[in-house]
């Protein structure tokens, strides 16, 4: 007999009665928990915020400062109503944690967004025992598996140093928020030029450097000066700049992107990249049933994307598993 | 195939036409003749046939990789590509591999692609285990799109034309040439492939390239004068070039397949021809002086030997419009008006099948669009304008030979159901079926995947995902909201269509916003355009 759920789908989130907050909601609420600064966790207008002491300059940086922001340490408990939430790291981006609930009907963990490889902008996922596991299931399908980063970062040096000897700009889309500045830190062991950056991308970078990130020197595209072509510069931009205006100051320039998704050719060739790099901050297949077996979890059940797939793997190897739609909760479209 | 591989991702890595005519290039010039002559056979289009079936191909993926087989099909729906899903599904070769050393590109496919036709299933399926266990993921890639059809990487065979030209420092029309019919990947045909002008022969079964003609987008006035233009109509049946040279009738289409045996009435009367005779002209299916619909020719293609049933239903004729070779000479370089006089002549001695059709009298631009109106009337799709001056050109070239088609027929139809596209589409639900209104039911009538802007495309997925009603497979079923306006080529009665119609080349105009389901076509608005 299965004791009833301690959290259920709701504000496009997930809602705890029992302790009377959300984890990552889409509506504004009360009391949220949230699990990292992305715009699909973290949104401004609730109450009240606690999240990793880490994740606090992020977090400000992205949704203001109107509300209360309660900062927590990894690993040390405190209670919220009737239930003892602890958060730890969850490697996907700087300050993400995961949320482990305990509780008189046993102990639910929340994943947010996790990855296990390691990455030198966070701290590492760190496991612990919980009954009921909540997976992100970005990359939830087999086909997805990431090649070691070590292994993109020399692609990506390669492709620099071609378009350098072409003397062509080399303009790499990445999320503003992580991506950026994980390509930052793990080029700043092999480089040390000057990167240029779009400016969405600088309030995040700044405040990376700020919490002592190591990473490669930067400057703002609109820094410099008229007529430069950044022949054979690196030029870091977020997807949304692809196609746009912004992109004639970059004249002959090879267009790459970094993404989990470029492990799919179609994905490349659709959006007309030039060269695709896979570099995931999500978990790939194998990563994601490693957690499973990490967490020792009796149910799983999988949230954000493709989760079905994974659910049904599960439940064919005799596990209890099901897939909940989060966004539905939102109602309307 | 070392070179290969680097060959193709040094192709798929670019978007810009130029460098992937380098990378072509330095490919052709670096590799050995019997392996860029497959290399010229599979980026032509070119492909092997019936060595591994697509359901074959998913069965070994599930067994290889040990996923259920209906995570192999969830897979393959999200990447949208059987062979890239296998290669991204099975585990990498291990570090034990890592000292073995790519078979050369002729190897594998002569020693291990082709003697997979023959084989039994068990041996079939240890052959191609054999190299998924060997072949690192872009070499598995690639062995799998050889082992299943054709292998698409973002060149066209115009571009390795020209590539070939360059090298060989031809005219990209002579390399053309010499890639037409049934060209071999041997060494020996590839280096004939890079002879110099003058040297080399064509096989008697050689056909030209074919001359195509472009839409006609400005009204024809803009062509300048019209004594300098011939009209003629555009026939409504299946292009094709009537080889007669060495005592033999060789009958090409436009797709470069032989369809020696389909015509026989046709290759009966070629036989009157003089040796080194070629000449271009549309297949249709037609009785005393009538074409017959084009419904009539399918029941045709498809038959290698038809029976007398069939060659009494839908009987067929050659209609010739160019002459290309006369007495083994070429007569391409030769104005228009020159090879139709020939023609006239050289038609004499062929049979009634093979015949030529007069040009489209018109005085000035002002009478044509009112003889273009009335093609539906006379079954034929429109009007050809050429040049009387125009030489026989290589592949579409604007300028001297336009198509003006009549505007297509249009319908209103609800998006019912939706899949998931391949290739470039991969992961988009770009795939659709329409309906009409039949009675209370909305009643499927077409397919298309095509005419919509990216951003629509995009916008519709997102609505698909959120709208879904059924799964069946890949294919979903939607909530009937949303309308298009679909444009057509012809219709025909079908018993395998539910609707009892089909239509001919249907695609998306556009997205009708303003119209409700409602206000969509109904069945018999379509039956009233069959002209039966």
């Amino acid at each position: 007999m299965n004791p009833p759920n301690l959290l259920l789908p709701d504000a496009g989130g997930l809602y705890c009665p029992a302790g009377d907050f959300w984890i990552d909601p889409l509506k504004p609420v009360d009391r949220a928990i949230t699990t990292h600064a992305h715009a699909d966790h973290a949104r401004s207008g609730s109450g009240d915020y606690h999240t990793a002491t880490d994740n606090l300059p992020v977090l400000a940086t992205r949704i203001g400062e109107a509300a209360p922001h309660h900062g927590h340490d990894w690993g040390r408990p405190f209670d919220l109503g009737d239930v003892r939430v602890t958060l730890f790291p969850a490697g996907h981006i700087f300050g993400s944690s995961w949320v482990r609930i305990e509780s008189d009907h046993g102990t639910w963990g929340v994943s947010g967004d996790f990855k296990r490889a390691p990455d030198p902008t966070c701290a590492a996922f760190r496991p612990a025992p919980v009954d009921v596991w909540l997976t992100e299931c970005t990359f939830g399908l087999p086909v997805y598996r990431w090649p070691s980063p070590a292994q993109v970062v020399d692609e990506i040096l390669d492709w620099w140093r071609e378009c350098r000897a072409a003397g062509r700009p080399a303009v790499l889309f990445c999320y503003a928020l992580g991506k950026a500045q994980r390509l930052l830190a793990e080029l700043s062991r092999h480089a040390d030029e000057t990167v240029w950056l779009h400016g969405a991308m600088r309030p995040l970078v700044d405040a990376y450097r700020e919490a002592g990130v190591e990473m490669l020197p930067t400057r703002l595209v609109s820094e410099a000066p008229k007529g430069v072509k950044f022949a054979g510069e690196l030029v870091l931009a977020p997807p949304s700049a692809a196609g746009s205006t912004w992109m004639r100051r970059f004249p002959g320039h090879s267009a790459g992107f970094v993404s989990g998704w470029m492990r799919i050719r179609g994905n490349r060739r659709r959006r007309g990249y030039d060269r695709g790099f896979v570099m995931s901050d999500h978990a790939d297949w194998p990563a994601l049933l490693e957690t499973v077996s990490d967490m020792g979890a009796r149910r799983v059940i999988t949230i954000h994307g493709n989760g079905e797939a994974l659910a049904g793997y599960l439940r064919d190897q005799a596990m209890a598993a099901e897939s909940w739609n989060l966004r539905a909760s939102l109602g309307g479209s | 195939m070392q070179r290969f591989v680097a060959l193709f991702e040094s192709l798929d890595r670019t978007t810009k036409t130029n460098a992937k005519l380098e990378a072509l290039v330095a490919y052709f010039r670096a590799a050995e003749p019997a392996d860029a002559a497959w290399a010229v056979y599979f980026l032509t289009g070119q492909r092997l046939k019936r060595l591994v079936g697509t359901r074959e191909l998913r069965e070994w993926t599930a067994e290889f990789s040990g996923l259920p087989p209906w995570l192999v099909e969830d897979s393959y729906e999200h990447v949208g590509d059987l062979a890239e899903t296998m290669a991204l599904l099975a585990p990498e070769p291990g570090p034990a591999t890592d000292t073995f050393a790519l078979p050369r590109l002729h190897e594998l496919v002569e020693a291990k692609i082709r003697p997979l036709s023959g084989m039994q299933d068990d041996a079939r399926k240890a052959s191609v285990f054999e190299q998924w266990r060997q072949l690192p993921v872009t070499a598995r890639f690639l062995y799998n799109k050889m082992i299943t059809g054709a292998l698409r990487v973002g060149v066209s065979k115009r571009l390795v034309t020209r590539a070939l030209a360059q090298l060989a420092g031809v005219d990209p029309g002579l390399t053309a040439h010499r890639l037409m019919g049934d060209w071999q990947p041997t060494p020996e045909s590839y280096r004939s492939l890079l002879l110099a002008e003058g040297e080399g022969g064509h096989d008697h079964a050689t056909p030209y390239p074919f001359f195509l003609a472009s839409p006609l987008e400005d009204p024809p006035e803009t062509l300048g004068p019209a004594s300098q233009w011939r009209a003629e109509w555009k026939w409504d049946g299946i292009r094709a070039q009537l080889i007669r040279r060495s005592g033999e009738t060789i009958l090409w289409s436009r797709g470069e397949e032989r369809l020696d045996g389909r015509f026989p009435e046709i290759e009966h009367a070629a036989a009157g021809l003089p040796d080194g005779t070629v000449i271009d002209g549309e297949i249709m299916a037609w009785r005393g002086q009538t074409p017959l619909p084009f419904s009539l020719l399918q029941t045709r293609i498809g038959r290698k030997k038809p029976g007398a049933k069939t060659l009494e239903n839908a009987p067929a004729v050659l209609i010739a419009f160019d002459l290309l070779e006369v007495e083994g000479r070429d007569l391409r370089p030769r104005p228009l008006r020159e090879r139709l006089e020939l023609l006239l002549d050289v038609v004499e001695a062929a049979g009634p099948e093979v015949r030529t059709s007069e040009a489209v009298a018109f005085d000035d631009w002002n009478a044509l669009p009112e003889l273009r109106a009335s093609s539906r009337a006379r079954g034929v799709e429109g009007l050809m304008l050429k040049h009387v001056d125009s030489s026989y050109q290589v592949g579409r070239r604007r300028g001297d030979w336009w198509k003006w088609k009549v505007r297509p027929y249009t319908f209103d139809g609800v998006l019912l159901y939706a899949q998931p596209g391949h290739g470039r589409r991969s992961g988009l639900f770009t795939d659709y079926t329409f309906a009409v209104h039949a009675g209370d039911e909305l009643v499927p009538v077409a397919k298309a995947y095509s005419g919509l802007k990216q951003a629509e495309i995009d916008e519709l997925d997102r609505w698909i995902r959120n709208h879904t009603r059924e799964r069946f497979g890949p294919v979903r079923s939607v909530e009937p909201m949303h309308v298009f306006e679909l444009a057509f080529e012809g219709i025909a009665r079908s018993k395998r269509h539910k609707s009892g119609i089909a239509l001919r080349f249907p695609r998306i105009h556009r997205w009708r916003r303003d119209l409700a389901v409602d206000d969509a076509d109904r069945l018999a608005d379509l039956e009233r355009l069959i002209g039966d």
